[in-house]
């Protein structure tokens, strides 16, 4: 508060701090890729949807934070604290993907019902776009009210998964457990959903829809159920995603935390061309680490939201369809 | 026997009449009875209406006041200016059919913008306080323009994104920036000039009633300029492109700067409702202007009606009044309205009161028009055919 005082005394606006960000430039680049890895999982959610249905599901960042509290939970009655466990590797592996299972059938749960409540009621009536985006919105609403009555304005405890160590050292700059774990296990999951979609029947029936949906269900593809799976791939992904960022921000678990997550995860799927598996991991790892220059740049970690809200005003004013620009309809298999 | 263009004309009527109205709503009734009111007797029940609507603090209705932690007049100004930025919301979402979910972006503007030119605790040369009211609409003019014109090129769903953003972004550099004083705040902001015989301002932040009247009389000299500019060509393009954007451009509809100029009068009565705001509560900080506001006010535009601009301000001052009038509501606010918006929006989507289609309102008082002066065979052949046809 008092150096909230003194600063705005200056009457001050912006300070760039060059310096900081030459001093810091590794860890943050290191950092940024982590948070980076989490928008794109988030981003797939949104740019399978998109692809799918040609529709923003505001309310995928509800799904994200549900799958963020099933992990929280699931640790917490496990016995995890704030400080680390005293348990063996093999033993906090197990636990953690307990956690991950969790948090992915959460958030594919929420994802599920969101569908069948929501956006098939509005499919079926024809209903025009502006009601299925405010449907979505409004959806995105509830969902995050739910979790304020229910677990009202504070975040949950933190919960620490295990003591965080350097790997290894690349030229100076240490790189942690966390990041190492959550990128690679990111772009595993990537790959796998580039994978899915380019060679499985699934993944034909979704381009299949994506491109034209009349045509696809007139060839056999059951345009209901592949709108189904979409929003459940994109929920088990989110789940993964809110495992990731429990173990980055271990007291992540608030009602209100999927709301900005969101719009950047949103950002990341733009930035790459929506609708674009690939482009989704590219915008994210991308937005990840200039969000985090920024922040270090403008020296407050709240910057970094600001950072990612310019880079998607920049990118739809220069180049709308995104880095990679192909949709889903056009990949080949 | 009638003819066959006579039966293509009734039928084509009479799949008017259902086009206008897909469902009855409660208020449905009352709509087709102020159809038939002659003008002067609209004008007579709209004085009638506006002067209960002025009197509404001194009155303090028995059932209708506020809970008494809450000061009535008060809640009246309160509800008053929601009306407005939901009369503002509504020319955005409602007439051009463009998703603004950062609606409290630019009511924050607008209460920043009063208290940076008229707080004794900003830096900024002092101005009198109604001029903060047009510089306030100016400046989220450009921020309107600013966001605008990259996104209302591409599809809605951008539009929505990026004003979504915009709303929250503008919060967290209220916190960011030392000069705007995050939790700290502006105090002393100003109020239009006047002092009562004791000496005290008429406009003091603890009296609601002047506050009420100021924003009242605001919002009706704008629904009357709203209410022209909708039967201008720039309202029947917003309406053609709520319907359909493309069939609308190919038409020569510019709908890009159409769909600018709403967003730009939306922002500037965003602005102005947050001006009102901020000299109301004689105070400005970052913490009334959360995303999540931004939904009240949407949820104010859909309840009244998408499109109808009288929906829109009872909308408004519904969304303000319901948590004042049951404070033990207040904390489940944002769930309850939440669940109105998705139930209206799957059930009921045209909201309470409904969008009144002026143009095809005037076509049917044109054929009627038409029907009383040709009679006889074209008269007779509506009930016949809308005999066959149910």
């Amino acid at each position: 508060m008092h150096t909230l005082l003194a600063a705005a005394a200056d009457d001050q606006w912006i300070t760039l701090d060059w310096a900081s960000l030459g001093s810091t430039f590794w860890p943050s680049t290191f950092d940024g890729l982590t948070f980076g890895a989490i928008y794109a999982l988030v981003a797939l959610g949104y740019t399978l949807v998109y692809g799918v249905l040609n529709l923003m599901n505001f309310a995928h960042s509800e799904v994200f934070i549900t799958g963020a509290y099933a992990v929280v939970f699931t640790l917490t009655s496990l016995g995890f604290g704030a400080s680390p466990p005293n348990l063996s590797g093999p033993e906090i592996v197990l636990n953690l993907i307990l956690a991950g299972l969790a948090g992915m059938a959460a958030a594919a749960l929420v994802a599920f019902l969101l569908e069948r409540i929501a956006y098939r009621p509005l499919r079926r009536r024809n209903a025009p776009r502006l009601v299925f985006l405010i449907t979505a919105i409004g959806m995105s609403f509830v969902i995050q009210n739910l979790f304020f009555v229910w677990r009202g304005a504070t975040a949950e405890p933190s919960v620490t998964m295990f003591q965080n160590k350097a790997v290894f050292d690349l030229g100076g700059n240490l790189i942690y457990m966390d990041t190492l774990i959550i990128v690679i296990a990111a772009i595993v999951m990537m790959v796998g959903v580039d994978q899915l979609i380019r060679r499985t029947r699934l993944g034909r029936g979704i381009r299949a829809v994506a491109q034209d949906p009349d045509t696809a269900t007139l060839m056999g593809v059951n345009r209901e159920r592949i709108i189904i799976s979409t929003f459940v791939i994109g929920g088990v992904l989110a789940g993964a995603a809110a495992l990731f960022y429990i173990m980055k921000v271990p007291s992540g678990a608030i009602y209100n935390g999927g709301f900005i997550l969101g719009i950047k995860a949103f950002t990341a799927a733009v930035l790459g061309g929506i609708g674009n598996v690939r482009g989704a991991l590219l915008g994210g790892l991308l937005l990840g680490v200039i969000g985090n220059y920024g922040q270090v740049l403008l020296g407050n970690g709240q910057w970094t939201d600001v950072v990612s809200f310019i880079v998607l005003v920049l990118v739809l004013m220069v180049r709308p369809e995104g880095i990679l620009g192909s949709n889903l309809a056009k990949v080949r298999a | 026997m009638t003819s066959p263009i006579e039966d293509a004309a009734a039928t084509q009527s009479h799949l008017d009449e259902q086009s206008e109205r897909p469902k009855r709503g409660p208020f449905d009734g009352l709509a087709r009875r102020w159809d038939h009111l002659e003008r002067w007797q609209q004008w007579g029940v709209l004085a009638l209406v506006a002067a209960l609507v002025y009197l509404l603090p001194v009155l303090n209705p028995p059932l209708i006041t506020s809970e008494p932690s809450n000061d009535f007049p008060i809640t009246c100004a309160n509800m008053a200016i929601y009306a407005l930025a939901a009369l503002g919301l509504n020319a955005v979402v409602g007439q051009a059919g463009l998703l603004d979910l950062g609606y409290i972006g630019f009511f924050a503007v607008g209460a920043y913008v009063t208290a940076l030119w008229t707080s004794t605790d900003s830096t900024f040369v002092k101005i009198p306080y109604l001029w903060t009211l047009p510089l306030a609409m100016i400046v989220t003019v450009f921020f309107g323009i600013i966001l605008g014109l990259p996104t209302l090129r591409l599809r809605g769903d951008y539009l929505a994104i990026v004003t979504l953003g915009f709303g929250e972004i503008i919060r967290l550099l209220a916190t960011i920036i030392p000069a705007l004083r995050g939790q700290v705040g502006f105090q002393n902001v100003g109020a239009p000039p006047g002092t009562k015989s004791d000496g005290n301002p008429v406009f003091a932040n603890s009296s609601g009633t002047p506050w009420y009247w100021l924003t009242v009389t605001i919002i009706i000299l704008l629904m009357v300029l709203l209410g022209n500019i909708e039967r201008s060509r720039a309202g029947r393009a917003w309406i053609a492109i709520r319907e359909d954007e493309d069939a609308a451009e190919i038409m020569g509809v510019p709908t890009f700067k159409f769909k600018l100029w709403a967003f730009a009068i939306g922002a500037a009565l965003g602005g102005l409702s947050g001006a009102l705001f901020g000299g109301l509560n004689g105070f400005v900080n970052n913490q009334k202007f959360d995303v999540q506001t931004s939904m009240l006010f949407l949820a104010a535009v859909v309840l009244g009606g998408a499109g109808n601009k009288f929906g829109a301000v009872i909308g408004g001052a519904l969304v303000a009044y319901l948590p004042l009038r049951f404070t033990g509501l207040a904390e489940y606010k944002f769930l309850i309205f939440g669940v109105i918006l998705v139930v209206l929006m799957i059930f009921r989507p045209q909201g309470l009161f409904g969008a009144r289609n002026h143009l095809l309102t005037y076509a049917s008082r044109a054929r009627r028009w038409l029907g009383e002066k040709t009679s006889g065979s074209g008269a007779t052949a509506v009930p016949a055919t809308e005999e066959s046809s149910s």
